[in-house]
């Protein structure tokens, strides 16, 4: 074990996944002479090369596409978009391709490919470079979608997605980047996708989250364990196919939960839980689930807006209490 | 067939090719009609669009190919599959829904896909398959292949934004692929004037450093050797081609309008009409003595009754089966993802 950063991660599993695989090559923005847009691919075309580590002109549709034709010709491409939210504009060939090759063409031509950037705000960087887009990515039958919250998390579920034989999207955060935790330095080492996993246990209520969240609802876990509440930190790390067990078993036990997301509540992953919850865990519940989000509104650019637009330790808090029926 | 003109080797071979585009031709034509028959008594369902009028850009561009080159195309696709080999039995079949088609009854008319020929699909998304193209060439250049990647889409799909992308990074990275507009003048209702600043399509490709050229689309042989040129410049070269192949439609954009009477006058139809590819070349080879009227309407027969006995197989072939509506969504469907996507399809309890 080592301890090293979220990007580190990232880029010991593309180095680790480059090496191991011929086949693998990383195109995007930036990814090559400038290291990337947030140095994720740092070194990697010194060690690679220019046929591996490919830089694309602004052109989210057409490399987007590039992937997946290459992936039809039998490669396994590795698409970098600066930000999700540039990744709008490639949505064709994410959803209309990628996520439909397989089943339009009756199982003859795989879709061996990742998606991958970040996802989310970042730091006052207002409405259209701060959306979470998981859900709208995760309604897609035919794509998997993972949100790693730590570096552990990040390098294994990324040297997974490289080697799944559908197109999987990768949301990062630009603020875990810079995240420490510790991370095992044996390339073989792999997280299986659809695996979620319990970052922390408590008995009192259950906190189901993913991706930037999880550090939320940690800090959460801290300052309630303060007032002695012990909650289940479920950590799902991939949102499709979601580990719906892990969801079950938890509530089981705590009785009580809150979902905690970073996008819009409005059809949102949160949705899509307390639907499982309600319908598989009803017998189970003692309060009704309550769901912390961003605020439903563009993201805002003043501090204090941007602030109250997030969802963030202290609502999580609050949103626990609530269904414990605790006084705040 | 006509014993005349064949006394040297050259003949024969040029006799031999003739006969060969004829037979796709024919083998095109005889099935769509048979396919637009089918639709009209409901045994064809969804969007269906012929390609009825433009056979010699398929027979043309198929003819100078290799087996493990790629191809792709948009959803006016069941020339090109034929052209490129496909039989007629598992086209038809995929377009009356049935578990024998290409693409097992999923795909429908506008998606048809066979990997033994390296047939790419059938892509509904006007454009959307352009940038896919470059990546298929993209994969060629990575391994050190000589394949080429031929990419057929309308004049329509010019204006869209994937086009640019598309033909900007072929001819930035060098890679192997032919760009073919099949200009029939007309996207759905709306005429090439009414849509395209610059009406001459080919000159796009001045943009992206690319040679451009024009190829008439309704002789088989201009069309054959242009492609000849263009495909040998990326398999060679590695240069990628943009090239406009004139053509028509004969019938309406899909099964839904028709051939004339409301953005097209019959005037214009009746007119193009005039230059139907396989009247001009089965002109052409009677005149040369290539064949006779008899070995014409034998190969007519012929195609005719392949299309007939391909409704016959689709007719008779069973729907797909219940469980194949969860195939195939992802490759892995044993695992987890299959459980959940049930699940989540609303579809588990
Ligand atoms: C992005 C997109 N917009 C609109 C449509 C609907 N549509 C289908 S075909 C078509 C016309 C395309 O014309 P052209 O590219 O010239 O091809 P042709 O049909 O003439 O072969 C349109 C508008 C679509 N399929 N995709
Ligand atoms: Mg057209």
């Amino acid at each position: 074990m080592t301890v090293m950063t979220y990007r580190d991660a990232l880029n010991h599993a593309l180095r680790e996944e480059l090496t191991r695989d011929e086949s693998v090559f990383l195109m995007g923005e930036e990814v090559a002479e400038y290291n990337g847009a947030y140095k994720v691919s740092r070194g990697l075309l010194d060690e690679f090369g220019p046929k591996r580590i490919v830089d694309t002109p602004i052109t989210e549709l057409g490399f987007a596409g590039v992937g997946v034709g290459a992936a039809m010709a039998g490669l396994r491409p590795i698409i970098e978009f600066m930000t999700w939210n540039f990744a709008l504009l490639a949505l064709d060939q994410v959803v209309n391709a990628a996520a439909k090759m397989l089943y339009m063409s009756n199982g003859q031509y795989k879709m061996p490919m990742v998606f991958r950037g970040p996802n989310g705000a970042a730091l006052q960087l207002s409405a259209q470079h701060s959306q979470a887009w998981e859900s709208w990515l995760a309604h897609i039958p035919g794509l998997k979608v993972v949100a790693p919250g730590t570096p552990a998390d990040a390098k294994g579920l990324l040297k997974a997605a490289i080697r799944d034989d559908n197109p999987v999207v990768v949301l990062e955060g630009e603020m875990l980047y810079n995240t420490k935790g510790e991370v095992d330095e044996n390339p073989d080492i792999v997280i299986p996708l659809g695996k979620a996993e319990l970052k922390r246990e408590g008995q009192h209520c259950s906190i189901i989250t993913s991706g930037k969240m999880v550090l939320v609802a940690l800090q959460a876990a801290d300052q309630l364990a303060k007032q002695g509440v012990n909650v289940d930190v479920v950590d799902l790390r991939t949102i499709r196919p979601m580990d719906v067990e892990a969801i079950a078993t938890s509530v089981a036990k705590t009785n009580r939960a809150v979902v905690v997301e970073e996008g819009w509540e409005i059809c949102g992953i949160g949705a899509q839980v307390v639907d499982f919850i309600q319908r598989e865990c009803f017998d189970d519940l003692d309060a009704p689930v309550v769901r912390v989000h961003q605020a439903d509104v563009p993201m805002p650019y003043a501090k204090n807006l941007e602030k109250l637009a997030k969802p963030d330790a202290a609502k999580t808090v609050a949103a626990v209490k609530r269904v414990m029926y605790l006084e705040d | 067939m006509a014993k005349k003109n064949t006394s040297s080797p050259a003949a024969a071979n040029a006799r031999d090719t003739a006969v060969a585009y004829l037979h796709s031709m024919l083998m095109q034509r005889r099935f769509e009609e048979k396919s637009a028959e089918a639709y009209a008594i409901g045994k064809i369902g969804g969007f269906c669009h012929l390609y009825i009028g433009q056979e010699a850009v398929s027979t043309g561009t198929m003819a100078a190919l290799r087996p493990d080159d790629y191809v792709i195309t948009a959803y006016r696709d069941h020339g090109l599959a034929l052209a490129r080999g496909m039989t007629a039995n598992e086209i038809m079949a995929e377009l009356f829904g049935r578990a024998t088609g290409c693409s097992g009854g999923k795909g429908g008319s506008m998606h048809l896909f066979e990997r033994k020929l390296n047939f790419l699909g059938g892509h509904g998304i006007v454009g959307g398959h352009i940038p896919i193209a470059t990546g298929v060439a993209f994969a060629i250049s990575y391994r050190g292949g000589d394949q080429v990647c031929v990419c057929f889409f309308g004049e329509a799909a010019v204006n869209i934004g994937a086009f640019h992308e598309a033909l900007n990074m072929a001819s930035l990275w060098n890679l192997p692929v032919v760009f073919i507009i099949e200009n029939n003048r007309y996207g759905m209702g709306t005429a090439i004037s009414r849509s395209t600043a610059q009406q001459d399509v080919v000159k796009r490709a001045a943009s992206y450093a690319m040679i451009g050229t024009s190829v008439d689309g309704q002789d088989v042989f201009a069309v054959r050797k242009e492609m000849d040129e263009a495909i040998e410049r990326a398999r060679k070269e590695q240069r990628p081609t943009l090239v406009e192949v004139r053509t028509t439609r004969f019938m309406g954009h899909s099964m839904s309008d028709a051939a004339s009477g409301t953005y097209r006058s019959k005037e214009e139809l009746d007119q193009s009409m005039q230059r139907d590819p396989i009247v001009l070349l089965k002109t052409k080879m009677l005149s040369d003595g290539m064949i006779t009227e008899d070995d014409y309407k034998k190969m007519d027969d012929e195609a005719k009754a392949a299309a007939q006995a391909a409704w016959d197989f689709a007719d008779a072939s069973p729907e797909p089966s219940p469980e194949e509506l969860f195939t195939h969504v992802l490759s892995d469907e044993s695992t987890v993802g299959a459980a959940n996507n049930a699940e989540l399809a609303g579809a588990g309890r």
